[in-house]
């Protein structure tokens, strides 16, 4: 197909990528639990003139075993707790027409994936979407909106399941899981420790001998920068994660047309979703990079430009439906379905 | 000195065989894999048939000869042999008769309103899409597999593996290959 990136390669840039977030927030958990440390390691040197008075980083410790902790949970639990949070029910015997052509078509899309059959949530809201989560494809969890199901055909319902799909092929799911456990984490730590300074801020304070030396400037300096961090690891974190989910969007596009063999069908279901733009109102910011289209109905996701390439989820719709239906023109013109012209 | 460097050569080339090796025997069990999961999807819609037709038989009675031809594909099908190209065959002309017998139970508006018909209908129509979406894996996946075997140097191990050309699920021809498409069109419940 046209996708820049063959299967392998995109899985293969998930793993080293999942490896590099990894990579990222230990470096960041232990600057902001190690920092602090070290900022109360000077402040304390300073001021005892070589006798060294601060001996165990008790912030480090602390800070490394509940980042540990309650990141595993957030791992384990995440998926879960996604699907909780939008009011999510599963469909475990589909009554409806329309629910059991969902579940046809997820066991269909399981079939042209050759992956398991991933479990089929519905979530009753009006607006259109779709989002899908897990660790891996054994764990995986495709929902949609009762929106979307009485809006499109067939034929696009297949298309928008083949996109989440895609994400757990591709092993979407498993980096967006981890990636919303730590910013979960960082966003804890981050609101837990400002409030642990306010009480603490008197053990850098200046009571110390009047001067102090370099060490206590350069404690200072550590310090500034330390709570400088702690108070923007919330927003760096999101927007990171924003940018992860972002340029995955494309891929899934593209993989959901590689398992339908119909672009066009993902380019007319994006259409629709897009001309019932309204909030997702079940869908919380939480889970808002996972769907197949931006649920908070941002104008931010509709642009392209500067700002829009740091605070969107989502690439521009009309991008996405442009290169699909290049997709679909290519497709018609291997098939030598094309009118001549 | 000399020995070492020997040595470090037979090693590099064992791993490498065995890599090879193990690379082979997993793409052909995937293969296998692939073509059991057609298998099971075929025998959902033999099963499926007869439902259909015993539904459809008292309204329809006009059409005995496309009913009677789906029950004909469908007792060939299950006849056929084992082989990739005699069942692609009997179960392509199966197709070929359910496409025949949708469009024709189109123009029976007391049936197409029936929830009983809609509802096997959907499930036929989700079977021969899953026939499809099996068969669009199995075929990907065995071209991968007789590529690697064909590829230098794989090729090498080839036969150590036992490894052999499988064959392709190819539709018989254009006029089969273009009765999908008349059922996808039918799968739209509305416009």
């Amino acid at each position: 197909m046209t996708a820049g990136l063959n299967l392998f390669e995109q899985q293969a840039r998930n793993r080293r990528l999942t490896v590099a977030w990894l990579a990222l927030f230990i470096l960041f958990f232990a600057w902001l639990g190690f920092g602090g440390d070290l900022a109360f390691y000077l402040a304390a040197a300073s001021r005892t003139e070589g006798q060294v008075a601060y001996r165990f980083p008790w912030i480090g410790v602390v800070v490394t075993s509940i980042a540990a902790i309650v990141a595993w949970v957030s791992w384990r639990k995440g998926p879960q707790q996604v699907l909780w949070s939008t009011g999510a029910r599963e469909l475990v015997a589909p009554q409806t027409l329309e629910e059991k052509q969902l579940v046809n078509v997820v066991e269909e899309m399981a079939i042209a994936a050759g992956l398991p059959k991933p479990k089929t949530y519905v979530i009753d809201d009006p607006d259109p979407n779709a989002f899908a989560t897990g660790r891996d494809a054994t764990t995986a969890c495709i929902a949609v909106t009762t929106g979307l199901l009485a809006v499109v055909n067939r034929e696009e319902l297949q298309a928008v399941v083949a996109h989440e799909m895609g994400h757990v092929r591709n092993l979407d799911v498993r980096l967006m899981t981890l990636i919303a456990s730590l910013v979960g984490v960082i966003v804890v730590l981050s609101n837990g420790m400002g409030r642990m300074l306010r009480g603490s801020g008197s053990l850098l304070g200046g009571r110390g001998r009047k001067g102090g030396g370099p060490l206590l400037v350069a404690a200072a300096i550590v310090f500034v920068l330390w709570v400088i961090t702690l108070i923007l690891a919330p927003f760096i974190s999101r927007i990171m994660a924003m940018a992860v989910s972002r340029d995955r969007e494309y891929l899934a596009d593209a993989t959901g047309a590689e398992l339908t063999r119909n672009p066009g069908a993902l380019a007319s279901a994006l259409q629709k979703i897009e001309t019932h733009e309204a909030p997702t109102t079940h869908i919380k910011e939480g889970a808002a990079h996972l769907c197949i289209a931006d649920p908070l109905g941002r104008d931010v996701n509709l642009k392209d430009g500067r700002l829009a390439d740091l605070l969107a989820t989502h690439p521009p719709m009309a991008k996405r439906i442009t290169r699909l239906k290049g997709m679909a023109f290519q497709q018609l013109k291997a098939a030598g379905q094309l009118p001549a012209s | 000195m000399g020995l070492i460097v020997f040595l470090i050569v037979v090693v590099v080339v064992l791993v490498w065989v065995a890599s090879a090796y193990n690379g082979l025997i997993a793409l052909k069990n995937q293969t296998v894999n692939a073509w059991k999961q057609i298998d099971v999807q075929l025998k959902r819609r033999h099963d499926l048939i007869p439902n259909l037709v015993n539904t459809v038989k008292g309204s329809m009675n006009f059409e005995k000869d496309t009913l009677q031809a789906v029950v004909d594909a469908r007792s060939k099908a299950m006849a056929s042999g084992g082989g990739v190209r005699e069942t692609a065959a009997a179960e392509g002309a199966l197709t070929g008769a359910l496409g025949k017998l949708f469009v024709v139970m189109e123009r029976y508006p007391d049936l197409k309103s029936s929830q009983n018909v809609r509802d096997l209908q959907e499930e036929l129509s989700s079977t021969e899409n899953k026939i499809a979406f099996a068969r669009q894996l199995y075929n990907d996946v065995a071209t991968g597999y007789n590529t690697k075997q064909q590829q230098f140097p794989t090729n090498l191990v080839a036969g150590l593996a036992k490894a052999e050309h499988a064959e392709l699920w190819e539709l018989e021809d254009k006029a089969e290959g273009a009765v999908p498409q008349v059922d996808l069109s039918l799968q739209k419940p509305q416009g």
